[in-house]
């Protein structure tokens, strides 16, 4: 079935994504046990390279590649490059010395703390908004806690209608930094519905920004009764002045199998094109107006259509963006 | 939000960029915080004067208003700048600092050569000094010249803790003048700097207002074509780096002061008709670099971080935080602006050279905001740009040398040529902890010229002041090849806002070992698209260029983008040290780290 290849290259998708970067830092750490034997290798290669004539030599060296970003193909061109094979211990200088041990050092525990090892907390309302057609209020934040590299995320989506919630979306994750602009994220996800089944799932993705500042959000879950899930969501910010921004979003979702108590089917189930427009009066707080095309496929869109609801709908918003 | 971000908010932007003209410290008002109101004792221009071997500083906290919100401000003897001390080469100083505010403070000696429990930076040269307790300095002066004075702890330097030190010689003055000012420049924020930084950990570019735009884009698309603007911006997006980063604060945060002055305040330093005046640049701002420059006056540098330097006639100079020039200039005319705009080109400090108070000159307008170039990324290897044949050429050709005889490892192969470390290593070796989380991008063809005046100077018409045009004019403290070399990059991650020595922050590092009087290169290559004003303390720092000829000597050196520089220094004093950025928030990222004499 077609609904099914998607979502079964959806999924071998996300899994490339989060199994790409955790290659990659395997292939770095893998240079330090390397270090000694390259050097080794260099060393020889140098005596050879003194009979070579010097303008073979400089056509070595330059045409290495000079810049590595920390991801991507440029970073492969890098690790087969000379410069990366002699690395330096970050700790050759310390005469193994410590910033607690050795001479001069300050008696007790150490005083002098910076950034690096304190705690830092975000909130992000990124999606605070209203449809007035259907009277549903929307919310989708994205809160943090935690040093550079580990933190406790909490994403939270859901709607509100006349006062209640009809449905949301819970992800507790922790947060580990993998790369340069990606984190692994694991967790639980807490589903709740006003109508139908609430349900806990194990969440484990990848959240980062790609190439050309693609904000890629990939999440793929698991509960107890072997449900599967998967949500991939993407963000683009087109600046087309300093404050007045255009947000192009793009959401997908797809189960593993029938969930008719919540509504969803098997494949690809549903999916949401929008943009939104917000003025920064700061950076912090940016009113928005938008537009979202959301979609039901296959089977979530069959028990759409007998609950007597529609499986596509445009909905125009107006919302709110801000963080602290 | 937080009140102060409210606050920022409603604030015309006029303010925070031109600020109050009677901006500065409050007097002591019983009712201290009521919002807007201002004094008619507001004290406005130079620092007070402290002099003699015995001198008594009180920090504590005072109203200052300079946007037209009442804030509190650190500082000492409750004036911003904090008193400029005038002391004597060779004199034993004594200098006692009380501490009335709530929390522990410090004060370092920046640039001076002293022991180093006498350097004052909490946690490594001694414990602080604690609330209520008074702490006594005591050494004696090694050096003259121009330098200065401010808090290590926390950020109590960027809210206003930062004093002028001169040191006359105990000689005769070789530079001689009719006029001698101190001209210090720092920054201001209404914002809690621990906010401030707590924004760009969340959204480092919050403070950018320079951003490519889609106007921008389109622009360059009518002017040379689709193709080429899409070309400008390929490697930027596919890099995940912006180009306009050129300070991670603008004035839609800062105000840019001149001796605790506004813009709209215009400091003004008289003279006669005639006379010849010296300036002492101090920058002493937490996050500022500064184009300096004086319309229509040229500016004879003749000091470099407090040490003589062969007289170089220049329009204009850039220095980071931590960094001192002294200038002469022969005004002619009745008025002259002092203009320093920060290198993001979103704002100025200004002030006047006059004849009389009340004088003052043209402005100019700021100058527009320039991209990083690919030299700034790239190093020496960039193609399409100008610059990079002639790097090339210097890299690889006029120095055939370089790649081999420079290499530490070579010795058994080259051992009949000269001492491998009478010149630089050209050859790049990362650490292995620059590749991961913390760094997003690594050069491994670094420039080495030291003529670049860096970007938005570099074909501006005027004549700029490069690390190139140095010279000491007093020759080399300390003589010979060093015994041995080290090498550091700086890194960072801009997108973590995350800063580091080898991608590893303060907290992950371990000391650098020096050994005592053990003359030492450390090479130093910037592997991030930012200028770093390198501080080390406790000793001097010879700057060579890449043939590994010193050329002047300094206690703060700016590392250009994917530049590679060398300095040689022999610690004379025993002891743990800090070696740090002094971009205040880079070095509270991380980029800080700690050397052990021994």
């Amino acid at each position: 079935m077609k609904i099914e290849q998607i979502i079964k290259t959806a999924f071998a998708v996300g899994a490339l994504t989060l199994i790409s970067p955790l290659l990659q830092a395997q292939e770095h750490s893998g240079h330090g046990t390397m270090n000694q034997e390259k050097v080794t290798e260099e060393k020889m290669d140098h005596k050879k390279m003194g009979h070579e004539s010097e303008l073979e030599t400089e056509m070595l060296e330059t045409s290495k590649p000079h810049l590595s970003g920390n991801s991507g193909s440029m970073d492969n061109d890098t690790n087969m490059g000379a410069n990366v094979s002699d690395l330096r211990d970050p700790h050759a200088y310390s005469g193994g010395y410590t910033l607690t041990e050795g001479p001069y050092v300050q008696s007790g525990p150490r005083q002098l703390k910076l950034a690096d090892e304190h705690v830092f907390k975000s909130f992000l309302a990124n999606r605070f908004e209203y449809d007035s057609d259907s009277e549903i209020s929307l919310y989708d934040v994205q809160a943090w806690v935690g040093t550079t590299y580990d933190r406790l995320v909490v994403k939270a989506e859901g709607d509100i209608n006349k006062g209640t919630l009809k449905e949301s979306q819970t992800d507790i994750l922790w947060s580990h930094a993998i790369s340069t602009f990606w984190d692994t994220q694991i967790g639980v996800r807490v589903d709740s519905a006003e109508e139908g089944e609430s349900r806990q799932w194990l969440a484990v993705g990848v959240q980062g920004l790609a190439p050309y500042w693609f904000e890629l959000d990939v999440a793929g879950y698991v509960d107890v009764d072997g449900r599967t899930a998967l949500a991939v969501e993407v963000e683009y910010e087109l600046m087309l002045t300093q404050r007045l921004i255009l947000q192009p979003r793009a959401e997908i979702t797809g189960y593993g199998k029938d969930d008719e108590f919540n509504g969803v089917g098997q494949g690809l189930s549903s999916s949401a094109f929008g943009v939104r427009l917000r003025y920064e009066f700061s950076r912090q707080f940016a009113p928005y107006v938008g537009v979202e095309r959301t979609k039901m496929f296959g089977n979530t869109a069959d028990f759409a259509r007998s609950a007597g609801e529609t499986s596509s709908e445009t909905r125009y918003v107006a919302g709110l963006r801000f963080w602290f | 939000m937080s009140d102060s971000d409210m606050t920022n908010l409603m604030l015309p932007r006029r303010r925070f960029v031109k600020g109050l003209a009677l901006g500065g410290v409050l007097a002591t008002m019983p009712s201290v915080l009521r919002a807007g109101q201002l004094s008619p004792h507001t004290r406005l221009g130079s620092a007070p004067v402290l002099q003699g071997s015995e001198i008594n500083l009180v920090v504590g906290q005072s109203p200052v208003n300079f946007t037209g919100v009442t804030r509190l401000a650190t500082t000492i003897n409750g004036s911003i700048p904090a008193p400029t001390i005038r002391l004597r080469e060779g004199d034993d100083v004594t200098i006692r600092v009380t501490n009335r505010l709530s929390v522990p403070t410090s004060i370092h000696w920046h640039g001076i050569i002293l022991p180093f429990q006498m350097d004052g930076v909490p946690g490594i040269s001694f414990r602080g000094i604690a609330p209520g307790e008074t702490f006594v300095y005591r050494f004696t002066l090694q050096q003259s010249g121009t330098y200065w004075y401010h808090s290590h702890s926390g950020f109590q330097e960027m809210t206003g803790m930062y004093g002028a030190l001169i040191i006359e010689p105990r000689e005769k003055e070789v530079i001689q003048s009719d006029q001698d000012y101190v001209v210090q420049l720092s920054d201001w924020t209404d914002e809690d700097p621990m906010r401030v930084f707590s924004k760009l950990k969340i959204q480092g570019d919050v403070y950018n207002f320079n951003q490519p735009t889609v106007i921008d884009f389109l622009r360059d698309a009518s002017n040379g074509g689709i193709k080429d603007a899409m070309q400008k911006r390929r490697m930027w997006n596919q890099m995940r780096m912006n180009p306009t980063d050129l300070a991670d604060l603008s004035a839609s945060t800062l105000t840019y002061l001149m001796n605790g002055t506004t813009p709209a305040g215009n400091w003004t330093g008289l003279f006669k008709k005639g006379e010849r005046i010296r300036l002492r640049f101090i920058n002493a701002a937490s996050n500022s670099f500064y184009d300096v420059r004086i319309p229509g006056l040229a500016m004879t540098v003749v000091q470099a971080d407090g040490q003589n330097v062969e007289p170089v006639s220049v329009d204009e100079f850039r220095f980071g935080p931590g960094e001192t020039y002294d200038v002469l200039v022969e005004p002619k005319d009745d008025a002259y602006t002092v203009f320093a705009q920060s290198m993001d080109r979103t704002g100025y400090a200004r002030g006047t050279l006059a004849t009389e108070r009340g004088l003052s000159a043209e402005i100019p307008d700021l100058d527009p905001v320039e991209w990083l170039e690919m030299k700034d990324m790239m190093g020496s290897m960039s193609h399409g740009d100008d610059g990079a044949a002639m790097d090339h050429a210097a890299m690889g050709h006029s120095m055939p040398g370089m790649n081999h005889g420079g290499m530490a490892m070579d010795h058994s192969v080259h051992s009949t040529h000269q001492n491998p470390l009478a010149m630089p290593s050209q050859t790049v070796r990362h650490a292995s902890t620059e590749f991961g989380p913390s760094v997003d991008m690594r050069v491994d063809m670094p420039r080495t010229s030291l003529d670049d005046p860096g970007v938005g100077l570099r074909n501006n018409g005027r004549r700029v002041l490069t690390l190139s045009d140095l010279r000491s004019r007093d020759g080399i403290l300390d003589s010979g090849i060093p015994e041995r070399e080290i090498e550091l990059h700086l890194t960072g991650n801009m997108e973590r806002y995350s800063w580091s020595f080898d991608g590893l922050e303060f907290g992950k590092s371990t000391p650098v070992h020096l050994k005592h009087r053990q003359r030492v290169r450390v090479i130093l290559q910037n592997d991030t698209m930012m200028t770093h004003p390198m501080h080390l303390h406790g000793m001097w720092s010879d700057l060579e260029n890449d043939k590994g000829e010193p050329l002047v000597r300094r206690h703060t050196i700016p590392v250009q983008p994917a530049q590679r520089i060398g300095f040689v220094t022999t610690p004379h004093d025993l002891g743990r040290w800090a070696w740090h950025c002094h971009l205040l928030f880079h070095m509270d990222a991380g980029m800080f780290r700690e050397v052990v004499v021994s």
